[in-house]
């Protein structure tokens, strides 16, 4: 067998913005998706007490209209950071608008989805953020996060005082009415369910095959990436790094130990 | 003639000429002051409206209906049915409750229409079938569509009374044989103010024809043509149970302790968290009391779509068109299930497939281990 060991330098891909993103996303998910189905369907806590001393349902419903509000006000900062931050975060990543788009999507779908063999190998297939089809499915799933979003606030919208949540009073209207908004509202939970399994999978999966810190990436911020994908001019690079230190900057991505 | 002069009269005087006395009226003008939710010092104004303007005629079609919006209307506390019917409104045409029949009824309704035209209001209860050329509801040999065209031509606005003349009722519900529509699905140009209820509270139509006569104008709707006092809140916002719900304490089933102490009937299915309507509020026969009290959930006898949102008494209602079974949760569950097992079945194929690669990887690490400088 013909054994090829690479070097592999460190890249810094996601921001602290966007892991910050990511895992308040996560916990708020958590959160809505428990309270959320005690909602749906209370357990039954028939405790022998008057209504007068007792509170908890109204908690419950508290907690998961602050988790929401919370995930609603992250998911507005990650539209700016699509903007404001890194290559990676860019909006451009999650529109499959391009002929490479999509020239991505099927060569993640022919090797990683149907497991097929790779005869390129290709090294710029392997994409450094997001692969197409993974950045296509976050972007679906941003609209149905919206969608989650504005039907639950329409839901609230005529016990709430703030004009937020009544601004969105039309959602029911166009839903035919509370019954069905708050049923859309109800199913789009399974599929935010469905989405993390799949997506938790898939993370592991490239983490398993390719070894190169998929998963741990989202807390560190780094993915390792073949050294050959990297220009080589280390005068530049040098005098950046000297720059950086002189302005007091963050750390650089200086490492270069990997071999 | 005696017919004619009697429709001139204003609203007082056709209250005082049946033999109510001023204090009945001034009585009868305070409630329906508070039950159009306007402030105290409306009722003066209120008053002056009656005294001295004409009664505002009325025409009432029938369609495929059960009758049972007139029978509430007619069962209505507050005023006395004799009140309403016959002098509050000026009810020229209402083929159920008028003495006439056949074509004197007909008649009578033509030279109302046409008399009136463009100050009456129409008053529709029960859907219109629009299937087959609408021979599913034929009065007097006319299809429902025909003859709903024809009275909503002169009319100044347009009342549906009732869930099925607001979203079509149990006729258009699924699979609607006859195809029924509402309403607002035939007429477009006119104003149409919806007061769903399965039946409706009786004094909203009192109160939406004394609003009319009060501020010459329809009151506020929402979004979906309700008028606002009437349906502005859930009824679950206004239930005398609510406390409960908050507290988490629950009725899980009918005939249990928990539903005797008149625990919330959330989790038997009650539509209250999504229903507007005002019975938390004004009640039923003369507010004794409302479904909920009786410890009945809630159908949301007032929401469109309602018939097809069953089965009344479970949370989760059924997905239309995906089987009587089909829940969101049973269909979610499903989803789930396959996301998992297909995670599971692609990771046992990647170990399969992806073997070299994998292999590979080991290799390469193996040896890098073996050649640590330590």
């Amino acid at each position: 067998m013909k054994t090829v060991t690479y070097n592999y330098k460190r890249v810094y891909v996601w921001e602290l913005a966007v892991r910050f993103f990511h895992w308040l996303t996560v916990l708020s998910l958590i959160v809505l998706v428990i309270t959320g189905f005690i909602i749906a369907n209370p357990p039954a806590l028939n405790i022998n007490v008057e209504a007068t001393n007792s509170f908890w349902f109204g908690y419950v419903r508290l907690i998961h209209f602050s988790a929401a509000y919370i995930l609603i006000a992250n998911l507005l900062f990650r539209i700016y950071w699509a903007f404001a931050g890194n290559q990676f975060a860019n909006w451009r990543n999650f529109i499959p608008y391009t002929k490479k788009h999509w020239q991505n999507i099927a060569h993640v779908l022919k090797v990683d989805i149907l497991l097929m063999k790779d005869k390129n190998q290709k090294l710029s297939n392997i994409s450094i953020g997001h692969n197409s089809l993974a950045a296509f499915s976050y972007f679906l799933m941003t609209l149905l996060f919206f969608l989650q979003a504005i039907t639950g606030l329409s839901l609230l919208a005529d016990t709430s005082g703030w004009w937020f949540p009544k601004m969105f009073h039309w959602v029911a209207t166009l839903f035919g009415g509370d019954i069905t908004t708050r049923y859309v509202h109800h199913i789009l939970t399974w599929l935010f369910m469905a989405f993390v399994v799949i997506h938790v999978y898939l993370v592991l999966y490239h983490d398993y095959i390719e070894a190169r810190g998929e998963a741990s990436a989202m807390v560190s911020g780094f993915k390792f990436v073949r050294a050959e994908r990297i220009k080589q001019n280390i005068k530049n690079f040098v005098d950046k790094v000297k720059d950086q230190m002189n302005k007091g900057s963050e750390n650089a991505n200086i490492e270069n130990e990997d071999e | 003639m005696k017919k004619i002069l009697q429709r001139d009269e204003t609203f007082y005087e056709s209250i005082i000429n049946k033999g109510y006395s001023r204090r009945d009226f001034l009585k009868f003008a305070t409630y329906m002051t508070a039950f159009m939710g306007l402030e105290h010092s409306m009722v003066g104004q209120l008053v002056k409206t009656m005294e001295t303007k004409k009664r505002i005629p009325v025409i009432w079609e029938h369609f495929q209906e059960c009758t049972g919006c007139s029978e509430s209307f007619i069962k209505s506390d507050h005023p006395l049915v004799a009140d309403v019917i016959l002098d509050t409104i000026s009810l020229d045409y209402t083929d159920t409750l008028m003495a006439a029949a056949g074509h004197n009824a007909e008649g009578a309704k033509q030279a109302s229409m046409k008399e009136n035209y463009g100050k009456y209001i129409l008053v529709v209860e029960g859907a219109i079938p629009t299937k087959d050329g609408g021979v599913y509801c034929t009065i007097a040999g006319r299809t429902a569509v025909e003859i709903l065209k024809e009275s909503a031509a002169g009319a100044a606005a347009i009342l549906a009374f009732g869930s099925c003349s607001a979203w079509g009722g149990v006729q258009a519900a699924s699979p609607n044989p006859t195809g029924s529509v509402p309403v607002d699905a035939i007429i477009k140009d006119k104003p149409i103010i919806k007061v769903p209820g399965c039946p409706p509270i009786s004094e909203v139509m009192t109160g939406v024809v004394l609003h009319y006569a009060l501020f010459g104008s329809i009151p506020e709707l929402d979004s979906e043509g309700r008028p606002k006092q009437f349906y502005g809140k859930r009824v679950h916002d206004s239930c005398y149970r609510r406390p409960y719900f908050d507290a988490g304490l629950y009725a899980e089933s009918f005939d249990s302790e928990e539903a005797k102490k008149g625990y919330c009937l959330y989790k038997l299915g009650c539509r209250g968290p999504v229903t507007y309507n005002s019975c938390g509020t004004t009640g039923w026969n003369n507010g004794v009391s409302f479904p909920i009290k009786s410890g009945y959930p809630c159908i949301g006898c007032s929401e469109n779509n309602f018939w097809d949102n069953g089965p009344f008494y479970e949370r989760l209602e059924n997905i239309p068109g995906m089987g009587i079974e089909a829940t969101a949760d049973k269909i979610g569950k499903i989803v789930l299930g396959a996301a998992a097992g297909g995670a599971a079945i692609h990771a046992v194929a990647t170990n399969i497939f992806k073997k070299k690669e994998i292999d590979e990887n080991i290799a390469m690490g193996e040896i890098n281990e073996q050649n640590l400088n330590e």
